[in-house]
């Protein structure tokens, strides 16, 4: 049997989308050129564009610029404030937090090397920010670095799926005078996103973690908040992200946002009870693991659990040999000797970290082949246990 | 070896990994007259060798590791070597000679498979200290890393061992690159890779 429970690393492309992009590529018209082509590719684009404004609840299909992704999308905003920082006066402090993608991480980082006053917020052990910090951050009578520019939290987690209360934290920012993103690329098309009632600034999403193509990525921006392009060029996205328009990639974008809107709500709840039934299952068969996250506000896909006494990388190549799909925490896999960022913030200590796993369930996910993990995987840990220096009640109580 | 992944699927080390040998079986009362263990789980590894050493020959192995498929396969393999091999033999036994057996090993896990043969070491160090005879193969492998002042690989091990967990300590405990610099690239990693077994 073969089962990939890696949905957050990528999805596989929905068929309706694969046949759309086919379809698709039959026109080769720029999408910026005036003629008759041009004007049917670019409608394709606006099309899609009002697809995607929907899934995010976001009014104006204008307020999305089409991005390579992710990465390109929270990178601009950080590019931004980057500008927006270095003016006479500019406001220079940033408040992030320690669970984010690396993508933001680093952008921050950057800044913080520029001069900024970059605050990371910790979390606590379930993966959740704290808003009394939050507060406190922003205020500039409570803490260092002058009145804060950016409040950029991401919506939900890729490792340990908490989601957090991104309503609050926007009202807190907004109240402070500070302007508000959320990297929602994982939680876009797995918990309902409502920028207009969460109250945001700036939101970042990418196609290929909602069964939709690689290398295309939105960014929304509320009308009147500040942007400055990151890629300088042409006139496209209103001058906000030059370059010729990757219409296949943008239109199957377009159709999955569509699909995943429609999709949303049977999507969660089945989900929810394969996630239920894969965390009673290793409860049942696993002596001594530990669930990472929050328990309930949690990204219905994804399951992250610690196997104390086993190494995440050996049970990871273990699982694959029969199969079976799935990503680590442990240092080992990321070939650096630092074990997850994201755990390490949670305080699970790093025996635990490096004994990670994450399951990430989707669309194709099903129960046999949950009951097939919860088979394959109990006699791999004991192997591995058996093997380890570590005893496993040992590190369960660190 | 470029692929980490082709690596560890090669037939040798799918076997070392999938079914490695002279696990130490709790329930199978192995009677060793050495241990060492080196490693901290903190960066993901830990290992150790216990051996049954007679007439100055490895009679018998096991070991057991807190880490990662190459860290198994490579100390399966490295088991599997030293079975018979005189200890003065078997101390001198390098990471480099296991993963050849190996068939290589991608860059980005040498680091995986170091803590094999310094367990090893440190277990026939423990069966020669107990028998009076500390230090009886120490300086007969070491290779000298700083040419200025004669600082070799086992110096620095020693430092790390005494306690030296950065540059500045190791230069206060050694001296080492305070001449020409020259050794500080090498002997910066050696330190690294000393830390990551010895250090907390
Ligand atoms: C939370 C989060 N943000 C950003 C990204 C990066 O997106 P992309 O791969 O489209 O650049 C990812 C994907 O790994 C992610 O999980
Ligand atoms: S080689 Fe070490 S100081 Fe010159």
């Amino acid at each position: 049997m073969f089962v990939y429970m890696d949905y957050n690393a990528t999805t596989p492309l929905r068929e309706e989308v694969r046949l759309r992009m086919i379809e698709d590529l039959e026109v080769f018209a720029n999408a910026s050129s005036m003629h008759e082509a041009g004007r049917r590719a670019r409608d394709g684009v606006e099309k899609a564009r009002a697809q995607v404004a929907a899934l995010i609840g976001a009014r104006d299909p204008q307020s999305l610029i089409f991005t390579s992704g992710g990465s390109e999308s929270n990178n601009t905003v950080f590019n931004t404030m980057y500008d927006l920082g270095r003016r006479p006066g500019g406001r220079k402090k940033i408040i992030t937090t320690a669970i984010e993608h690396p993508c933001v991480m680093n952008a921050a980082k950057r800044l913080a090397d520029e001069g900024f006053h970059v605050v990371f917020l910790g979390v606590d052990g379930q993966g959740r920010i704290g808003l009394e910090e939050l507060e406190r951050e922003l205020d500039p009578s409570r803490s260092a670095g002058g009145a804060t520019l950016l409040v950029s939290v991401m919506a939900a987690n890729n490792e340990i799926g908490t989601v957090q209360d991104m309503k609050a934290i926007a009202a807190s920012a907004k109240a402070a005078g500070a302007l508000v993103h959320s990297d929602a690329v994982q939680a876009a098309g797995k918990v309902p996103i409502d920028v207009a009632a969460w109250g945001l600034d700036y939101l970042t999403l990418s196609c290929h973690k909602i069964y939709g193509p690689k290398g295309v990525g939105a960014l929304y921006v509320r009308k009147g908040a500040p942007l400055e392009p990151l890629i300088r060029g042409g006139h496209q996205e209103l001058g906000l992200r030059a370059g010729t328009y990757n219409n296949q990639g943008i239109l199957g974008f377009g159709l999955a946002a569509e699909l995943a809107s429609r999709d949303l709500a049977s999507f969660a709840s089945r989900l929810l009870s394969l996630r239920e039934r894969l965390k009673a299952g290793i409860a049942a068969a696993v002596p001594d693991v530990r669930f990472n996250g929050h328990p309930t506000k949690v990204l219905p896909n994804t399951l992250n659990v610690s196997f104390p006494g086993a190494e995440g990388e050996a049970i990871l190549l273990s699982l694959d040999l029969e199969g079976i799909e799935v990503s680590t925490g442990s240092a080992c896999a990321s070939g650096s000797l630092e074990p997850s960022h994201v755990l390490m913030a949670t305080g699970v200590g790093p025996e635990l970290a490096h004994g990670s796993i994450r399951f990430s369930m989707g669309r194709g996910t099903t129960e046999a082949e949950v009951d097939y993990v919860l088979a394959q995987l109990p006699p791999i840990i004991k192997r591995l246990r058996r093997m380890s220096t570590v005893p496993s009640s040992a590190c369960a109580d660190a | 070896m470029s692929d980490t992944f082709q690596w560890l699927y090669s037939p040798i080390v799918k076997e070392h990994f999938t079914n490695p040998k002279n696990v130490f079986d709790p329930d199978e009362k192995f009677e060793g007259n050495a241990e060492g263990v080196v490693g901290n789980i903190k960066c993901g590894d830990q290992m150790m060798f216990m051996l049954k050493i007679q007439d100055d020959r490895i009679a018998d192995v096991r070991w057991k590791t807190y880490g990662c498929a190459s860290a198994i396969a490579s100390t399966s393999m490295l088991s599997e070597v030293i079975k018979g091999m005189p200890i003065r033999d078997a101390y001198s036994i390098k990471p480099s000679d296991i993963a050849k057996r190996l068939g290589g090993l991608p860059e980005n896990k040498i680091h995986c498979s170091v803590l094999g043969d310094k367990a090893l070491r440190a277990a026939i160090d423990g069966y020669l200290d107990k028998n009076g005879r500390s230090g009886e193969f120490k300086g007969e492998d070491a290779v000298v890393i700083c040419n200025c002042l004669n600082i070799t690989d086992k110096d620095i091990e020693q430092a790390v061992k005494d306690g030296a967990r950065n540059w500045e300590q190791l230069q206060a405990a050694t001296k080492i690159g305070t001449v020409c610099g020259g050794c500080k690239p090498r002997a910066e990693e050696l330190l690294h890779e000393f830390v990551h077994i010895y250090g907390d």
